[in-house]
C-alpha cells in the first residue's frame, strides 16, 4: 500500500456504485418489492404486537421503524444475497479469477471498494424510498438528535464492513467448491434469520436467543435499529460491529492467501 | 504528487536500461510445471497423479521481438502464459521477464507487462467503456499526461472513438477485443501476452487488430508473445514461432522452417462433373479422398497450386476447385508423431 493506492479504491467504489446506477429498472422494482414486504411484515408485526405489547422491549412503533429500517438496510446490505459474491464466485468459477490476480491491486480490499459503491447505491437508490414510505403511512419512532443518526450511520457503515467480509468469505469457498450455490444459499438464509430480518432477535428467548445475538448477522441489523432506536448504547454497538468485522476480514484475508497460493501452485 | 510520479519513471528508466543490456528479455531455463492431480478410483480411493504441464522449457526472447507460441489445446501454453505473469509457480527451471522472478515479484513485475486474454474480458461489463479505462489509470497509478497521451494513440489506432461511452456488454466482440487491447497498453507495457487475440473475430476485425499491433511493435519496440490457433496471425506478425505439445518445446524458429518441418501440405479439393476413379496426378501430389464427384488431392505446402490446377484441369472434366492452406494443428501432429516414432 502506498501513496496514491486510495484513489484507485475510490475509483473502484465510485464504479459499483455506477454499474448498479445504471439498472433502473431493476432499481424500481427493487423499491416496489421492498415497500410490498414492508406492507406484509408491518401488519404481521402489528398483529403480533396488538397480542403481546412490548415484545422483545419494542412498543408498537419502535416494531414498524424497525421493519422499515429492515427494508432500508435489505438490500444495501446485500442480507438476502445480490451483493459482490455471486460475481466473485463466476469469477472463480470461470477461472478469470486469474486475471485479477496479476493485478498490483489488493484482491480484497478491490472488491470491498466496489461492495461499498453497491451498497451506497442500494441504500440510496433502493432502501431510501420504503423507508419513506414506511414513516408517512405508519407511526414510527424515530429520533430528533442528529447526534442519534450519525451514530446510526456509523453503525450502518460498520454492517457493511461485517456484510462484506461475511460474504467475501461465502464467496471464497468456490475455490474449493466446484459449484457455491449451496453455500450462498445457506448464507443467504442464515443472514435472513440471524440478521433479524423476520423478527428482531430481541425477541428470542433463553440460550437460543443470547447465541443469536453473538453471531457476526447481529450486527447488520439490529445492531444499526437499535443505536436508532435508543435500545442500546452506540458505543457498545460499535465495539461489537468493529470487532466481527476486524476478525472476519483477518479471516478472509487469511483464507485468500490460502486459496491464492494453492491456485499459484496447484493451478486454476 | 508531482515528485511522487517523477520518482517513478526515473526508477523505471533504470531498470529498462539494466533490461536491456542483459539482452535477453523473457528467459527460461529447463522450468517445470508439475500438476498433481487426484482422481477418484474407488468408493473412497484416490489415486495421485502427476501430471507435467511443461516440462524442461528452454527459451529466450529478446526485447523488441514478436514470437508465436502455437500449439495444440493442453500442449502447456497458457501455463507458460501464467508463469511468465506470475500467477503460477514453476515447480523447477529458473524463469526471468525483465529480470523480475515473476512468482516472487508479481506486482512489481504487473506494471511491466499487458496481458489479453481472447476469451476472457478485464472491462468492467456493465460501465462506459471509458470507466475500465480510468480504473486503469489508478491501478497502474499511470501519471496523467502519459494516461491521456496512450488513451488518444489507442484510441485513434484502434478505433474506440465512438465506443468510449458505450457500455461494455453492447459492443461487439471485435469492438470489445479492441477495448481489451487499449486497456492492456495504457501503462506502456514492455511485453504484452497476447492469448488468442482475434479468436471469433471476423476478417474486418481480424485484419485491425493485426495491423494494430505490427505497428506497436514497429514504433514501441513492444515486446509480444502471441498464442494463437490462427496460423494466419502468425503469418502475418510474426518472423519467429515456437510450438510447444506435451509441454515441450518442439520447434523454435522461422514460420517458412515449420512448414519443412512438419512436411505440410496443402489440400486441393476439386468437383468433377461425375464420379471417377482417383485422378492421375503428377508427383508429388496424391489423392487422399475420394467422395462422389468429390475428390482431395494433398501436395507440398511449398509447391504452387497452380500447375497442379492446369493438369487436372486439362485431362478431367473440372466443375469446380478450392484449395486448404494447411492446419497449424495437423503439422504440429505430424511432428509430434514424427518424434515420437525417431
Amino acid at each position: 500500500m502506498g501513496a496514491g493506492s486510495w484513489r484507485l479504491y475510490v475509483a473502484v467504489a465510485a464504479g459499483g456504485f455506477r454499474r448498479y446506477a445504471t439498472y433502473r429498472v431493476a432499481t424500481a422494482a427493487g423499491v416496489f418489492t421492498n415497500t410490498v414486504f414492508g406492507l406484509i411484515l408491518v401488519y404481521t408485526y402489528l398483529a403480533l404486537w396488538d397480542e403481546k405489547p412490548q415484545l422483545g422491549g419494542y412498543d408498537q412503533a419502535q416494531a414498524t421503524t424497525y421493519v422499515w429500517l429492515g427494508q432500508a438496510l435489505l438490500a444495501a446490505l446485500a442480507i438476502g444475497g445480490g451483493g459482490m459474491e455471486n460475481e466473485l464466485m463466476e469469477r472463480i468459477r470461470t477461472g478469470d479469477i486469474a486475471v485479477d490476480l496479476y493485478r498490483p491491486a489488493d484482491l480484497q480490499l478491490r472488491w470491498l471498494a466496489e461492495d461499498v459503491g453497491r451498497a451506497l447505491f442500494q441504500l440510496l437508490g433502493r432502501g431510501l424510498l420504503p423507508f419513506v414510505f414506511g414513516s408517512l403511512f405508519f407511526p414510527v419512532a424515530l429520533p430528533r438528535e442528529v447526534s442519534v443518526w450519525a451514530a446510526f450511520l456509523l453503525a450502518v457503515a460498520l454492517a457493511m464492513l461485517v456484510g462484506f467480509a461475511l460474504r467475501y468469505l461465502v464467496a471464497l469457498s468456490a475455490f474449493w467448491l466446484l459449484d457455491g450455490t449451496g453455500v450462498s444459499q445457506m448464507a443467504w438464509i442464515a443472514g435472513l434469520f440471524c440478521s433479524g430480518m423476520l423478527l428482531p432477535l430481541n425477541v428470542f428467548p433463553g440460550a437460543f436467543g443470547e447465541v443469536v445475538r453473538v453471531l457476526p448477522w447481529s450486527s447488520l441489523l439490529q445492531g444499526p435499529a437499535d443505536v436508532l432506536l435508543g435500545e442500546a448504547d452506540p458505543l457498545g454497538v460499535f465495539a461489537f460491529q468493529a470487532a466481527w468485522a476486524v476478525a472476519l476480514l483477518a479471516v478472509g484475508r487469511l483464507v485468500q492467501s490460502v486459496a491464492t497460493r494453492r491456485v499459484v501452485v496447484q493451478g486454476g | 504528487m508531482a515528485e511522487l510520479e517523477t520518482e517513478t519513471e526515473t526508477e523505471t528508466a533504470a531498470e529498462a536500461g539494466a533490461g536491456a543490456g542483459a539482452g535477453a528479455f523473457i528467459e527460461l531455463d529447463g522450468v517445470e510445471k508439475v500438476f498433481d492431480v487426484r482422481k477418484k478410483t474407488g468408493f473412497l480411493k484416490r489415486e495421485r497423479r502427476q501430471v507435467r504441464a511443461v516440462d524442461g522449457l528452454s527459451f529466450t526472447v529478446s526485447r523488441g521481438e514478436m514470437v508465436g507460441y502455437i500449439g495444440p489445446n493442453g500442449a502447456g501454453k497458457s501455463t507458460t502464459i501464467k508463469m511468465l505473469t506470475g500467477i503460477l509457480t514453476p515447480s523447477g527451471g529458473r524463469l526471468r521477464v525483465a529480470g523480475i522472478d515473476p512468482s516472487r515479484e508479481r506486482t512489481r513485475l504487473a506494471h511491466r507487462i499487458g496481458v489479453v486474454f481472447g476469451q476472457r474480458t478485464t472491462l468492467w461489463w456493465d460501465l462506459p467503456l471509458i470507466d475500465s479505462y480510468r480504473l486503469m489509470h489508478r491501478m497502474y497509478r499511470i501519471p496523467d499526461a502519459r494516461y491521456r497521451e496512450n488513451l488518444d494513440r489507442c484510441v485513434e489506432l484502434l478505433q474506440l472513438g465512438e465506443l468510449l461511452d458505450v457500455p461494455v456488454r453492447q459492443l461487439s466482440l471485435g469492438q470489445r477485443m479492441r477495448g481489451d487491447i487499449a486497456a492492456a497498453l495504457l501503462h506502456d507495457p514492455d511485453v504484452l501476452y497476447l492469448d488468442e487475440p482475434t479468436i471469433g473475430l471476423d476478417v474486418v476485425s481480424k485484419a485491425k487488430v493485426r495491423g494494430f499491433l505490427r505497428d506497436l511493435n514497429a514504433e514501441r519496440g513492444t515486446t509480444v508473445l502471441l498464442t494463437t490457433h490462427d496460423l494466419q496471425d502468425i503469418e502475418q506478425l510474426c518472423s519467429r514461432v515456437m510450438v510447444i505439445d506435451h509441454g515441450r518445446l518442439m520447434y523454435d524458429g522461422p514460420l517458412d522452417g515449420l512448414h519443412e518441418a512438419g512436411e505440410s501440405e496443402r489440400t486441393l479439393v476439386v468437383d468433377l462433373e461425375r464420379e471417377l476413379p482417383p485422378i492421375d496426378a503428377p508427383e508429388p501430389a496424391r489423392v487422399v479422398r475420394v467422395e462422389g464427384p468429390r475428390q482431395w488431392l494433398a501436395f507440398p505446402a511449398s509447391a504452387s497450386a497452380a500447375g497442379l490446377v492446369a493438369r487436372v484441369a486439362e485431362r478431367y472434366p473440372l466443375v469446380d476447385l478450392s484449395v486448404r492452406e494447411p492446419d497449424i494443428e495437423a503439422v504440429i501432429a505430424k511432428m509430434y508423431a514424427e518424434r515420437a516414432g525417431a
